[in-house]
């Protein structure tokens, strides 16, 4: 029996980034919103404490704070012509669950795409021919360009209290800072952390080859901080202990600490925590979505919450799961092109990490917070020449350790034993003389890449597995070779004592080791409703009162992590529909 | 079980001591048997299970047999010398047993549902059993294969033998039968090192040993104040653990 519940405002599923960010402004708009979060509570103060928070076996290693894959997981196969098998344990990527949601436990690097990111389609085609795009690479432009969106950035960077150094003011090239990046109107809201003598060595090394270092732009405070939200951040404590746990010093940006405490104290906000949402309920004449299904977890009890409007914040998965099984916009069929949902989903590659070994440096790993570092953008996007390359985009290359946990992170030379007498030696021995300069490639949308409902597996629900067909194609590659080659220039530019330099190797994707949970697309944005799922507000072309925040409405995936994006994109939604669609509500776009 | 008379326990606690500096190829009188420490373990050895007068610790998941083995096998991955103890003297084992008793062990955010079909490696585990009942298994084919090998189980082999069997199954050239050889042998060095290098917590890297071999501070962690000042130079602060604060 499914209990119907009164009509509210807006509904809200998935309680972590985008959704926090959606339910604090519509409720300060004075609307009442139900938060409907699959997870249970939590919050920084009473769950992320010392010592226990530091314990790197629970969280890092068996995964405490992310997605219960024995309710919820996802299938892969690398091709249509293969049987996609279940992920059975989480390994690739790592999406959360629970209040917060993976902001609780993420690393906080915090990034803008590149104005050309924005439009990228429109600017390879100027640059080098429209002809120059393979015809599989099904990349299209932002409907929303930078400077549209950077107010909205700059928002979320204060939000956040992100630490770091503007290279472009206003148009004014600033050397320090990332001299690449789009114009910001304002210097971030902190200084710098402090960096590490990993981070120095890749500076200089840099900059002997002429490339153009620059801090890391990180959500983790290097002073305490008080946000527009009147929220106080405490300052870094270079813990070590960032990525995949929860931030006992408040330093780390999250919802948790950054809008949570507003929001929860708002009587127009109800947060209902076990909330697992089935389904959406879809009136295809009227073009809206009626109602959120979901079942409570703590009773078993099934409920219909009625709504004028309603958010998908849910995460990459789920927001595709939730149209695919609610039938909302026209599944995308890789054979004819024709649909949208699912499609252009994409990942990141990574390129073959460097090892450098100095016998004379004292790296001390584990004094790092999680967004650490010196990084440099010369390889990104399209700020190097791509003529004849045979590929397009790059990556963001960064070193200066984020931890030094020593149950993942024990760096060794190429060809040491895995155990053993010798391998306890070099182990000990370069524990604390050795990083990594690594680097993230982008992703370019490929159109056998994409998302669907799984035909076997399911999930405790009942409900079918979302099922990725992916694989990494001849672009991406590329990309990643040439990045592999460039780590390489730069690792032996700081004549380290060793270097491990594997060449990259042309693999399938695995899920086995973690790369990044920076998963998007599938509910993409644009300008025409047979390509895309939402409109440029985000807004859903098949219901006008269903708005989908998140990196799924990403149209291909850049090099940088996402959460930057995710935020300020997040931001430009509630506006619009607060400045726009509540004074007359209906398609904000009318294609 | 291949006709042992000796019971495991009681021969593991009456000639551990011997047992283990053998198996990690020094002799008995070395560092490792604690009683001098080397110059950079100051303390990394004290109060480091010395095998002859530590209690066994009781069992949870494993029977005498398969802890027997994976005594043998932690202290063939982490031998004894003058930068640690070995594997089972550090709690290797105990914590083995304790994770493969828990959640963890019995399958807990680990999807268990059919069908079952052989992957791609890159698709991931795609078996049915818990890690609790894939060790067993992979014990089991492990001390077949031994007895077929070498004539004895696997902890009854000198050491020399237990390195050339460990290494046979890494390389992938031991045949277990239903078992992959190197899959356990993956799975066995990732909960060995887990168990090493965790918070003492949970049973293993007793006294902290692990971190103290590496210069790991442990916890509570707290740099604010002297990331600056030890740029490029060496900290050393005696590691703590989570117990050290509960
Ligand atoms: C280990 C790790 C490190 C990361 N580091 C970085 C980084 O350094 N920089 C960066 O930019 N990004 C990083 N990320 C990514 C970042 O966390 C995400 O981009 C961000 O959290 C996305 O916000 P979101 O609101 O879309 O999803 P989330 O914050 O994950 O929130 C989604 C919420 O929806 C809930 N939900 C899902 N399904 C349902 C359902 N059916 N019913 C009800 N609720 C549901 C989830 O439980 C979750 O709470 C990292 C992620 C991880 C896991």
């Amino acid at each position: 029996m499914t209990t119907k519940l009164p009509e509210v405002d807006v509904v809200v599923v998935g309680v972590g980034w985008t959704g926090s960010i959606l339910a604090r402004e519509l409720t300060k708009a004075g609307l009442r919103v139900v938060g409907l979060e699959r997870g249970p509570r939590r919050t920084p103060g009473e769950d992320f404490t010392v010592p226990s928070i530091r314990d790197d076996l629970k969280y890092a290693v068996r995964q405490e704070l992310f997605q219960d894959t024995q309710m919820e997981t996802m299938s892969l196969r690398h091709a249509r012509s293969e049987t996609a098998l279940p992920v059975r344990r989480l390994g690739a990527f790592l999406p959360g669950t629970g209040l917060g949601g993976a902001g609780a436990h993420w690393n906080g690097v915090t990034w803008r795409l590149l104005p050309t990111d924005h439009k990228l389609r429109t600017h390879l085609s100027e640059r080098y021919g429209a002809q120059a795009i393979p015809d599989d690479m099904t990349i299209t432009d932002y409907p929303v360009s930078y400077d549209e969106l950077e107010p909205y950035y700059d928002r979320f960077e204060k939000l956040c209290g992100v630490s770091g150094k503007a290279g472009n003011l206003r148009g004014k090239i600033i050397d320090g800072g990332n001299v690449f990046e789009g114009p910001r109107q304002a210097e971030y809201p902190n200084p710098p952390l402090e960096q590490s003598v990993a981070g120095a060595t890749f500076e200089t090394a840099v900059k002997s080859l002429g490339y153009h270092p620059f801090p890391a732009p990180s959500s983790n405070a290097s002073r305490v901080y008080t946000n527009p939200e009147g929220l106080t951040m405490g300052a870094c404590i270079y813990c070590g202990h960032c990525e995949r746990f929860g931030c006992e010093s408040n330093a780390k940006a999250s919802p948790g600490v950054s809008i949570l405490p507003a929001l929860l104290s708002d009587d127009k906000f109800e947060l209902r925590c076990n909330a697992y949402v089935k389904d959406l309920v879809h009136d295809k004449t009227a073009r809206k979505v009626k109602s959120v299904r979901y079942v409570d977890t703590r009773s078993g009890e099934d409920y219909e919450q009625p709504a004028s409007l309603v958010i998908l914040g849910a995460y990459v998965f789920t927001n595709n799961l939730l149209l695919l099984y609610s039938g909302i916009g026209e599944p995308y069929d890789p054979v004819t092109g024709k649909g949208s949902v699912g499609k252009n989903y994409c990942y990141q590659v990574g390129a073959a990490g460097v090892t450098v070994f100095f016998e004379d440096k004292e790296v001390n790993p584990f004094m790092a917070s999680g967004a650490h570092g010196i990084m440099i953008d010369d390889f990104n996007g399209d700020n190097f020449d791509h003529g004849g390359l045979g590929f397009f985009g790059g990556a963001w290359i960064q070193a200066g350790p984020t931890n030094g946990r020593p149950i993942l992170s024990r760096p060794v030379p190429a060809g040491t034993p895995r155990w053993g007498r010798d391998w306890k030696r070099a182990t000990a021995k370069w524990y604390n003389h050795a990083f990594n300069i690594g680097g993230s490639c982008c992703n370019y949308a490929h159109r056998e890449n994409y998302l669907d409902l799984d035909p076997t597996y399911r999930d405790a629900l009942g409900r079918p597995l979302i099922r990725m067909t992916y694989n990494f194609k001849e672009n991406d590659y590329r990309v990643a070779e040439y990045v592999t080659a460039v780590l390489g220039r730069i690792g032996r530019a700081m004549n380290p004592t060793l270097i491990n330099t594997p060449a990259y190797r042309r693999g399938n994707f695995s899920a086995i080791p973690y790369q990044s949970t920076h998963n998007t697309g599938g509910t993409i944005l644009g300008t025409d409703p047979k390509e895309s799922v939402v409109n440029r507000y985000l807004q859903a072309w098949d219901a006008d009162n269903l708005f989908i925040v998140g990196a799924s409405v990403f149209p291909q995936n850049q090099s940088y992590n996402p959460t930057g994006t995710v935020g300020a994109l997040a931001y430009w939604a509630a506006d619009a529909i607060t400045k726009q669609y509540m004074k007359s509500p209906g398609p904000l776009v009318h294609a | 079980m291949a006709g042992d008379t000796i019971p495991r326990r009681g021969f593991l606690v009456g000639v551990g001591l011997a047992g283990t500096a053998a198996a990690a190829g020094v002799a008995a009188s070395s560092p490792a048997s604690a009683e001098v420490p080397a110059p950079n373990q100051s303390s990394a050895t004290e109060g480091a299970a010395a095998p002859g007068n530590r209690e066994p610790e009781p069992l949870l998941a494993l029977n005498e047999a398969e802890h027997a083995f994976i005594v043998a096998a932690v202290d063939t991955i982490i031998p004894a010398d003058d930068l640690s103890p070995s594997g089972s003297e550090c709690g290797v084992a105990t914590f083995i047993d304790r994770q493969l008793a828990s959640a963890w062990g019995g399958g807990a955010k680990m999807y268990r549902s059919g069908p079952f079909l052989r992957g791609k490696p890159e698709q991931g585990y795609q078996l049915a059993l818990t890690p609790r009942e894939f060790f067993l298994a992979g014990i089991a084919a492990t001390n077949d294969w031994t007895r077929k090998t070498y004539g004895k189980d696997f902890d009854r082999l000198p050491a020399s033998e237990r390195i050339a069997a460990l290494t046979a199954l890494e390389e992938g050239k031991a045949d277990l039968g239903h078992v992959s050889a190197r899959q356990f042998f993956n799975a066995l060095l990732t909960i060995t090192m887990e168990g090493f290098f965790a918070d003492p917590i949970y049973g293993g890297n007793r006294n902290m040993a692990s971190w103290k071999m590496l210069g790991f501070p442990g916890l509570p962690a707290t740099y604010a104040n002297v990331i600056d000042q030890y740029r490029d130079k060496p900290y050393t602060a005696a590691p703590q653990s989570i117990a050290d604060f509960s």
